[in-house]
């Protein structure tokens, strides 16, 4: 269902893009022209960030990327640019970050200068990004149908010659059907094959040698060969067939490589495709009426106000003002249940109002939103190569240059000695080769996982990741806010006179409305989930500060507090066993007392995080040590770890004490991933080869951890490190599956074993082979669990 | 094997029938989505409250 109702925005999308979509010529001029825009300050605020006081950072789309070696000449030529500090460009999705000093360069020089190389670069736009994919898909069908239907019928008129070759066939027969092939090829070279050409022309104007120079260099000589062959007489092999299909078989292995490339990006173009394009604006006209405005959501400014009809994305975060309803966040922290949101609550941009109109207050826009921080993250984590990617691309680069030398020296050897062959085995050894393979074998693998984990919640920021994750030994986990929620909640409680407990917790908070405490703050949370509301005044009110308060309430007295402050202001009995076993525990007693009666007693602590056990549990039999160090005293530690099940902990720790204890274990040998809370942990999380910050709301966007657990859910912690372990051992799958392809296909194919269509299937069939062995990583979307709409939250009125 | 004359050609304008059919199949664009369509059967008709909304993304059915 999901799946369809994508589809049914994206053909919206579509029939909007065919109305104003530029076709191919007419784009050059017009993206000439617009270059100088970019350098507009108000046009560059919607997708520059400012990273320093004159550095800027933005994610640009680059056109004509086809291999592994364009990313690499981009990169090289880019980085050549005085005042460019940083380029990365991400083969997967297409996209380059770049980091440049506006002093020394502009947005526009930079961006003419990768179309002085033959490339176009824009800024980075979702809309954009999609029209761009869909108008290659539609051209790439276009010449792969035509490459199809004219291959069928050259192979159809081969199989006639090579019949003819066996049979016996009148010269004139032959004759007339080589002219038949030559004509029916003709569409196939100057249509079907042009992106071959045209790239391989770019690599060779620039001195580099891509992947498309052996084919395009293949099929130029197959064709001429041919032709001379069909002119002079017709006495010799013609290879149209073989033209028409390794060109048929290229398209079709280049098609489904963009499927697939578009398929294992979508989990980060769902994320940039959330944020709406429009929004209802509000503004008071002379009356003092709402007067409702549709405007662009890149016109909103902070302190704009916005109504929220229910299915609207939310436009920019800020805070609900007036309504009550639920907001559907899990494209964003994984979080399956939409959330409460009431006045004052605040709102991400990018998640989905459900159920009844909220009007929001704007507070932060654009580049500053928590999406864009976090595409950001994302951003980087895909563009940045691991040491293996980057090995693969120098050796491609190589590998094609080997190949070309080699196949000269295959033409010069069988020309010496079976002129009749030469033509077929030189093709062969210049089409089985597939330096692609390699150079994709981990960006791939990468890519589809890290956009499989964020849908789970689990943000990866940086390249190298999943990788380290993967080989961990040793999780080490801080205690507070990490096994632990990090704030106090009420865990339980006993009422012992005949009010009920909503009764008593009203009380409580009353007395503690104006304290500061987190006890008083954990109170106060409890009581505003009960279902009771009653306004009760509060007279006399003294705070006792580190034990307790009282005041009247309708003229009687009341405490509450440490039991020692109950105990002498109202010189009531409290059993001391109950109170040492809270202690025990780590957990916290507040009391709460009439002068003749005590009438309840809370217990606040620290809540494990539901999961936690299990995932200890899991990491264990994953093969992982698992340590505890935190910084709190030796009772909660000690309750936490045995109720999760950590064997092996320390109490007391300064950050320092954590770093060293860190620092040892990599000392003899360990590869440790850290979890914390991502505040408090800055050092040690810093320090681990591989850290997780657990993070909702804005601490993601302080956290500077490899990895953020965006729905704070343990759970996904478990999904994350089994993950990693899959892509690794995918990207070692695909890295000897290319290796072993590429030495075991060459020397067949020079010692003249493998024909030119031979030659053609493998070579496609190899990089296909990667990218779905990659696929594999990305999960299907699951059924999205129905929002519990209906009975309790119907109480909220609409406000139009 | 005259016949081939005549056949060649014949065979020639059935390809040039098929490509044109083709392309225009693609602009058309018979080839946008190709899963949507088995889907939309299923679909309950517009939700009713969704009336006017141009930002829509989500549906919840």
């Amino acid at each position: 269902m999901a799946q369809a109702i994508m589809d049914n925005g994206l053909s919206d999308f579509y029939r909007y893009r065919t109305e104003t979509a530029p076709t191919g010529k007419e784009l050059v001029p017009e993206f000439l022209r617009q270059t100088e825009v970019y350098d507009n300050p108000t046009i560059q605020k919607r997708f520059v960030r400012e990273v320093g006081e004159h550095l800027r950072e933005a994610a640009l789309i680059l056109e004509g990327i086809t291999c592994a070696a364009c990313v690499w000449l981009n990169e090289r030529h880019l980085r050549a640019l005085p005042g460019v500090l940083e380029v990365q460009v991400n083969y997967t999705t297409h996209r380059a970050q770049v980091r440049w000093d506006e002093r020394q360069i502009q947005l526009s020089q930079i961006l003419q200068a990768i179309t002085a190389i033959g490339y176009f670069a824009h800024p980075y736009d979702p809309a954009r990004q999609q029209a761009l994919l869909e108008q290659e898909r539609k051209q790439q069908l276009r010449r792969l149908g035509i490459a199809g239907v004219m291959g069928m019928q050259v192979m159809m008129v081969a199989v006639a010659l090579y019949a003819g070759d066996f049979y016996g066939m009148e010269a004139e027969y032959r004759r007339l059907l080589q002219w038949l092939s030559l004509l029916l090829t003709l569409p196939i070279m100057l249509y079907a094959a042009v992106p071959f050409y045209r790239n391989a022309w770019r690599d060779l104007r620039h001195g580099q040698v891509g992947m498309d120079v052996p084919v395009a260099l293949g099929i130029t000589l197959a064709f001429l060969g041919s032709v001379w062959v069909t002119w002079q007489s017709g006495n010799g092999a013609v290879y149209y067939d073989s033209v028409g299909m390794f060109v048929f078989f290229l398209l079709t292995a280049r098609y489904f490589e963009l499927m697939a490339r578009s398929r294992s990006a979508r989990a980060s173009e769902a994320l940039v495709q959330m944020v709406p394009a429009m929004a209802a604006r509000l503004r008071l006209d002379e009356t003092g009426q709402s007067q409702e405005d549709w405007v662009a959501v890149a016109d909103l400014m902070p302190g704009d106000r916005v109504l929220l009809r229910p299915g609207d994305s939310i436009p920019a975060d800020g805070v609900v003002l007036t309504g009550r309803s639920s907001v559907d966040e899990s494209l964003l922290t994984g979080e399956s249940l939409p959330l409460l949101r009431q006045p004052g609550d605040r709102l991400t941009a990018g998640t989905v109002n459900i159920e009844s109109p909220l009007q929001m207050q704007v507070e932060k826009i654009g580049a500053d939103t928590l999406l864009s921080h976090i595409l950001r993250l994302l951003e980087r984590a895909q563009s940045e190569k691991p040491y293996l990617t980057q090995l693969a691309d120098r050796t491609a680069t190589w590998f094609v240059l080997a190949v070309l030398l080699l196949a000269g020296l295959v033409a010069w050897y069988w020309w010496q000695h079976d002129p009749s062959h030469w033509l077929a085995i030189t093709l062969s050894v210049l089409v089985v080769t597939c330096p692609c393979a390699l150079s994709l074998a981990t960006p791939a693998a990468i890519t589809a996982a890290t956009g499989t984990l964020t849908q789970h919640g689990l943000l990866t920021t940086r390249g190298h990741a999943l990788e380290t994750l993967a080989r961990t030994t040793h999780v080490v986990f801080d205690k507070t806010g990490t096994l632990t929620d990090g704030r106090l909640r009420l865990l339980n409680s006993q009422v012992f006179s005949a009010l009920t407990l909503a009764n008593c917790l009203h009380y409580a908070a009353a007395l503690e409305s104006h304290s500061e405490h987190p006890l008083a703050k954990a109170l106060l949370e409890a009581a505003k989930q009960t279902a009771v509301s009653t306004n009760l005044v509060v007279e006399n009110l003294s705070n006792q500060p580190g034990a307790g308060i009282q005041g009247d309430i309708d003229g009687q007295r009341w405490w509450i507090g440490t039991a020692d402050f109950v105990q002498t202001q109202t010189g009531l009995h409290i059993d001391p066993a109950c109170r040492l076993q809270a202690q025990t525990d780590g957990h916290s007693l507040v009391w709460l007392a009439e002068r003749d009666r005590l009438h309840a007693v809370f217990m606040l602590g620290d809540d494990l995080r539901p999961g936690a056990a299990q995932l200890v549990a899991d990491l264990k039999t994953a093969g992982c040590q698992v340590l505890l160090l935190t910084g709190d005293h030796q009772h909660s530690a000690a309750r936490i770890a045995e109720a999760v099940g950590i064997t092996d902990y320390a109490w007391q720790l300064t950050p320092d004490d954590k770093l060293a204890r860190v620092k040892a274990l990599q000392a003899a040998g360990a590869v440790v991933a850290m979890i914390g809370d991502g505040v408090n942990d800055a050092p040690v999380l810093g320090q681990a080869q591989v850290s997780i910050a657990m993070g909702g709301g804005t601490q993601a966007a302080r956290a500077s951890a490899d990895m953020i657990l965006l729905s704070e859910d343990l759970s996904h912690l478990r999904t994350g490190l089994l993950m990693a372990r899959k892509t690794l051992r995918i990207i070692r799958q695909n890295l000897l599956w290319a290796a072993l392809y590429n030495l075991l296909a060459l020397p067949a194919a020079a010692l003249g074993y493998v024909a030119p269509w031979m030659a053609a299937i493998g070579m496609s069939a190899s990089s296909l082979l990667v990218v779905l062995n990659a696929l594999r990583l990305v999960e299907r979307e699951q059924p999205r669990q129905k929002p519990a709409t209906a009975d309790n939250r119907n109480d909220s009125t609409p406000i139009l | 094997m005259n016949i081939l004359y005549i056949l060649i050609p014949v065979s020639l304008l059935l390809v040039a029938a098929i490509t044109w059919f083709f392309l225009w199949a693609i602009r058309s664009g018979q080839f946008e989505d190709l899963e949507g369509p088995a889907h939309e059967i299923l679909m309950d008709d517009d939700d009713p409250k969704r009336v006017g909304s141009h930002t829509s993304k989500k549906r919840y059915d």
